[in-house]
């Protein structure tokens, strides 16, 4: 498969009165063509800002430490912001944490789209319309919302008016973050499959951040888990869940409580804080596995099998 | 024995904004809800999307709002009397825990005053000792250290261990009743088990709980018993297990199916098929003709259109459905 997207050791900092805090802190990823890849972890461990970091957007008092996104076999990083303005949107899009409710509520749905489509490329008003009521019926919705105002939409119709505008300009890769968090159980699933059926469609690759490992479970072809700001294991869907190798990939896939199983653990311990990563491998205070050397030395990230990445030291890690 | 709670037909409807040429518009955010809470201590699950008037309830029994008709009862001696008579000792028997906990505390104070003023206000305690005492017991119920915590501020906790905090807070009034609002939907799964399992905890202390979700999957996990509500009406109920294992209702049904399960060899085999332009319409009905289910539902025959089905017993559960 070839690689479409290839993040290398990327770290996002914010300032703080306490020293940066490093809530990304070297992540390395390659995203491949046509694929839906995963991003999975508890809150804070980086996986927004991970997809900020790519598309640039990250706010102060946040910046971009070091690290290369390379696109094209260009780095985006080093693009000045009017360019990477127009490639925004157009190639890369990004459907962000509660966009349904990021929309304006005063302007009707299908102004706003127009409104999007019209500052990205260079086309005509009654063009652009036609763009937006044909993006609302690729992800199902009548026309007839194209008149309504946000507020007439319940919160899974204005995620999928978001979904619509992400895909208006038939972008290359979509960076979706929690599409679904906030949403009930059928909305959900809607929502989900809407996702799924995007990649089958329009040949898009899909990068989606969710916590809840079953909605990847449902549309991910590659899970990546992150860990305190750093990948922790990167592999298939099958062999994430089939044969979960770092520690805390298996302990969050065993603290998801489900119906065939009525009983779910918790990983003990909290999440570290960002200001003070601890030494050697990240996961050490809380890892039941802990042996000397985790205190010490970070694991690289390593692959074990054909595209099945762990940073652990108990695969051998150097 | 009399019921701990009990809700007798009870209805709320809100009226939208008369806007001087429109007709006025009412909507039935609860229709004709009846549900009982014996007096052994158990957990109750409300289930329910987005609209579906969880959260009504769950202020109606808080007497945040009063119920356009109907009773709400507890312990035998109607709610308002409670409030107009009674309303401490009622505060006290009844606690909340609210879902979000980031908005619940006061940034400017330590988390240290939220225990305080509980005791304070409750008399508690009669010198600073045993409410230390007190304090530190409530913490170590739900797991937290009162050293690690105690004195910091409400930024400096974790989701999880704010949450719990407020868990210990409920837990040194020793109330009766515990109404949980969603409380674990903006916690990570790493850290709901744990929440869950305290509330499990607390249930063998005495302490029933009316927990309000519209996770199938939590509900499961800590419940006894479970309702299924939509648009403002109880549409099944039984023991947990039941429900989860033998769904009667079509809703009931396409909410399990619905649930994506953690293991990439079973997904969804069926598309999700409804008119999405439906859906808006759940929320808050304006009529009381029918099924509420009627317009999304795959069985809907032509009686279910112009009468309420009524709640039928099935085994051990109780369903609203003509189908049965």
């Amino acid at each position: 498969m070839d690689t479409i997207l290839e993040i290398q050791d990327l770290k996002v900092y914010f300032r703080t009165i306490f020293g940066d805090a490093k809530s990304l802190d070297g992540a390395s990823l390659r995203v491949y063509e046509r694929e839906v890849l995963g991003i999975a972890g508890e809150s804070g461990c980086g996986k927004s800002t991970l997809v900020e970091g790519a598309l640039k957007l990250v706010k102060p008092p946040g910046y971009i430490h070091s690290g290369k996104v390379l696109y094209n076999g260009r780095n985006l990083l080093e693009l000045d912001d009017e360019e990477f303005r127009k490639i925004r949107w157009k190639e890369l899009s990004y459907i962000p944490q509660g966009s349904m409710n990021s929309l304006n509520p005063v302007i009707k749905i299908e102004e706003q789209m127009i409104d999007g489509i019209i500052s990205h490329i260079d086309i005509s008003y009654p063009d652009a319309k036609e763009i937006a009521l044909e993006a609302l019926s690729d992800v199902g919705l009548p026309s007839d919302v194209a008149q309504m105002f946000p507020h007439e939409l319940s919160g899974g119709m204005r995620q999928r008016v978001c979904i619509a505008m992400s895909i208006c300009l038939r972008p290359k890769i979509i960076f979706a973050d929690e599409p679904v968090t906030a949403l009930d159980v059928v909305m959900q699933k809607l929502n989900l499959q809407t996702i799924g059926e995007l990649k089958e469609r329009f040949g898009v690759t899909v990068v989606m951040v969710a916590h809840d490992m079953a909605w990847h479970a449902e549309v991910a072809d590659r899970i990546a888990i992150m860990y305190a700001g750093k990948i922790v294991e990167i592999g298939t869907t099958s062999d994430i869940f089939g044969k979960p190798l770092h520690p805390y990939t298996k302990g969050l896939l065993d603290a998801v409580p489900s119906l065939e199983r009525r009983f779910s653990k918790s990983i003990p311990g909290i999440a570290p804080s960002p200001l003070s990563w601890p030494s050697g491998c990240r996961f050490h205070p809380r890892c039941s596995y802990k042996m000397g050397v985790c205190e010490e030395i970070d694991p690289p990230l390593i692959e074990i099998e054909k595209d099945h990445f762990v940073a652990c030291h108990i695969y051998g890690g150097r | 024995m009399e019921n701990l709670l009990e809700l007798k037909n009870v209805v709320k409807i809100f009226t939208r904004a008369n806007f001087a040429f429109s007709r006025e518009k009412v909507i039935y955010a609860l229709n004709d809800v009846s549900f009982s809470m014996d007096a052994e201590p158990k957990v109750l699950a409300l289930v329910g999307e987005s609209g579906s008037g969880k959260t009504t309830i769950c202020k109606l029994i808080l007497g945040l709002e009063e119920p356009t008709s109907g009773e709400i009862l507890y312990k035998g001696v109607p709610l308002y009397r409670w409030l107009k008579e009674n309303l401490k000792e009622y505060r006290r028997e009844v606690q909340i825990i609210f879902q979000d906990p980031f908005e619940t505390f006061n940034p400017f104070y330590r988390v240290d005053r939220i225990l305080w003023t509980v005791i304070q206000k409750f008399n508690l305690a009669r010198d600073n000792n045993e409410a230390k005492s007190k304090i530190e017991e409530g913490l170590e119920a739900v797991g937290l250290r009162a050293r690690e915590i105690l004195g910091r501020y409400p930024h400096q906790l974790s989701g999880g261990e704010r949450q719990r905090f407020m868990l210990a807070r409920a837990y040194i009034l020793r109330p009766k009743l515990l109404v949980a609002d969603e409380p674990v939907s903006m916690l990570d799964a790493s850290l709901r088990a744990v929440f869950l399992d305290h509330l499990k905890e607390f249930k063998r202390n005495g302490i029933s709980c009316l927990y309000i979700t519209h996770d199938l999957n939590t509900a499961y996990y800590i419940s006894d018993y479970i309702l299924i509500i939509y648009a403002g009406k109880i549409l099944e109920r039984g023991p947990v297990e039941g429900v989860i294992r033998n769904p009667l209702h079509p809703y009931t049904k396409m909410l399990i199916n619905s649930i994506p399960i953690p293991d990439p060899n079973k997904k969804w085999s069926d598309k999700v098929n409804i008119d999405i332009t439906q859906l808006q319409k759940v929320s808050g009905r304006e009529t009381v003709d029918g099924c509420v289910f009627y317009n999304r539902c795959d069985y809907a025959m032509e009686r279910c259109k112009d009468n309420i089905p009524p709640m039928k017993r099935v085994g051990e559960q109780e369903v609203s459905c003509f189908l049965y």
